[in-house]
């Protein structure tokens, strides 16, 4: 049984080195319009019912800094593989479509699925998003 | 190993003592901590930890059994976002039995991994967990087969002496659906020393208090406080698949997550059948380590 529990041991540091590794570089805004464009026509036309209200954007704010500041930084310009999201690609984009990859993510990427948040305060974020520069 | 440790205070000391250690950690630690919304303490979601990000969690449970002595079960859980579909986490239990020892009781090896990787009405997550505990481990993180607060009669001493080496499966079927979540576990364990394949399930439901965030910063509001419940029991083993002489518990539940990022949880289990334990009552406090991978690496580049 110690033979099984040291190959438990070995393989998960083998995996965990192998999920660490990999270069660290910023995404490039193609690489992200990319990932937008996976979302279904569908999502782009649903409107946010929250589009340009002040006090939803302030909500979107405080909501970027507790759950997406630690990877896209607190100005939203990008860290480690984490792209800068002031890029025009997030003010071009359809809110729905935004909305729809906070929710989806990308896992393979490591962004991770935001669909443990109400679509309410997903609208929020978008709200905000969109006024990143 | 065994600690030399007496229960010496009243019916609730242990838990005190447990739920005050708990509190002084999440003062203690930095506030470069964040909290991840966990709500549940039987039931998983489909919700993963972020990659790169170690999560801390002390989980004490305060057991008052029918007709065993009252215990306190401690679990201290490391989790790791290994890649945005793999999380991986260590969990240390020990427990200690008023009027009896206080025992390290072993340890769990658990990975969960996410085949789907986008988001679907049903979210599936692959469960899988190596188990090395004693018989005297209380945490009671699932109920199986015909797992019965009679079992906790016996003291520490005698309860140590089995080792149980299992497997534990689960199935995860999750939904986030107008800011509800809804998760499904059908549980299959098997000890690896020999025995039958045991089957559980747990069921939990919840929803934040309210949907939209407020433009200001709060601490008690109801947007940082989650509501829920949980049911949970066994379903007998691989010969004998019933409800009849199994245990099951309905816990409502509650969480509520500070402006510091901290998350702290209680749900009181009430025991339904003969073989439940009256009540369970569950403490939780979570953190979160962010960007600990990153560290890491660049600690070794």
């Amino acid at each position: 049984m110690r033979k099984l529990e040291w190959c438990l041991v070995l393989v998960s540091l083998l995996l965990l080195s192998a999920a660490s590794g990999g270069a660290q570089k910023p995404r490039e805004s193609e690489e992200l319009g990319a990932e937008l464009g996976k979302a279904p026509e569908s999502a782009a036309v649903i409107r946010n019912p929250y589009a340009g209200q002040p006090d939803a954007i302030e909500a979107g704010r405080k909501l970027f800094k507790r759950h997406c500041a630690r990877c896209h930084g607190p100005e939203g310009h990008g860290l480690d593989k984490a792209p800068d999201l002031r890029a025009p690609l997030i003010q071009n984009t359809a809110p729905g479509k935004l909305r729809w990859f906070l929710r989806n993510g990308n896992l393979k990427e490591g962004m991770p699925s935001w669909s443990k948040l109400p679509d309410e305060r997903l609208w929020q974020i978008v709200s905000y998003l969109q006024t990143l520069k | 190993m065994q600690l030399s440790f007496n229960w010496r205070g009243t019916q609730g000391a242990t838990a005190g003592a447990l739920a005050l250690g708990a509190l002084f950690a999440s003062v203690a630690i930095p506030p470069a901590l964040r909290a991840q919304e966990k709500p549940y303490f039987v039931t998983y979601d489909h919700q993963m930890e972020e990659p790169g990000d170690l999560e801390v969690a002390f989980s004490p449970v305060v057991g008052l059994p029918k007709t065993a002595r009252t215990f306190a079960g401690l679990t201290v859980e490391i989790g790791y976002g290994a890649k945005g579909w793999w999380t991986t986490e260590l969990y240390l239990d020990g427990q200690t039995t008023r009027g009896d020892k206080t025992l390290f009781t072993g340890y769990r090896w658990e990975n969960r991994f996410r085949p789907l990787l986008g988001e679907h009405w049903i979210n599936p997550v692959l469960y899988l967990e190596y188990v090395n505990l004693n018989g005297a481990d209380k945490s009671l993180k699932e109920v199986v087969g015909f797992d019965s607060q009679k079992e906790f009669a016996e003291p520490n001493g005698e309860l140590r002496r089995e080792r149980k080496r299992e497997l534990e499966t689960k199935l995860i079927l999750s939904s986030n659906f107008r800011g509800w979540n809804v998760a499904e576990n059908f549980i299959a364990e098997k000890n690896l020393g020999g025995g039958a394949w045991e089957f559980g399930y747990a069921v939990g439901l919840s929803r934040p208090l309210a949907l939209a965030a407020s433009p200001r910063d709060c601490t008690l509001c109801r947007e940082n406080l989650r509501a829920g419940v949980e049911f949970y029991g066994g379903l007998g083993t691989a010969q004998n698949f019933t409800l009849s002489g199994t245990s099951h518990y309905i816990a409502p539940l509650l969480s509520w997550e500070l402006p510091s990022g901290t998350t702290l949880r209680f749900s009181p289990g009430f025991g339904l059948t003969g073989e439940s334990h009256r009540l369970l009552l569950r403490f939780g406090v979570t953190y979160e380590i962010e960007g600990f991978g990153r560290r890491m690496r660049k600690l070794f580049r």
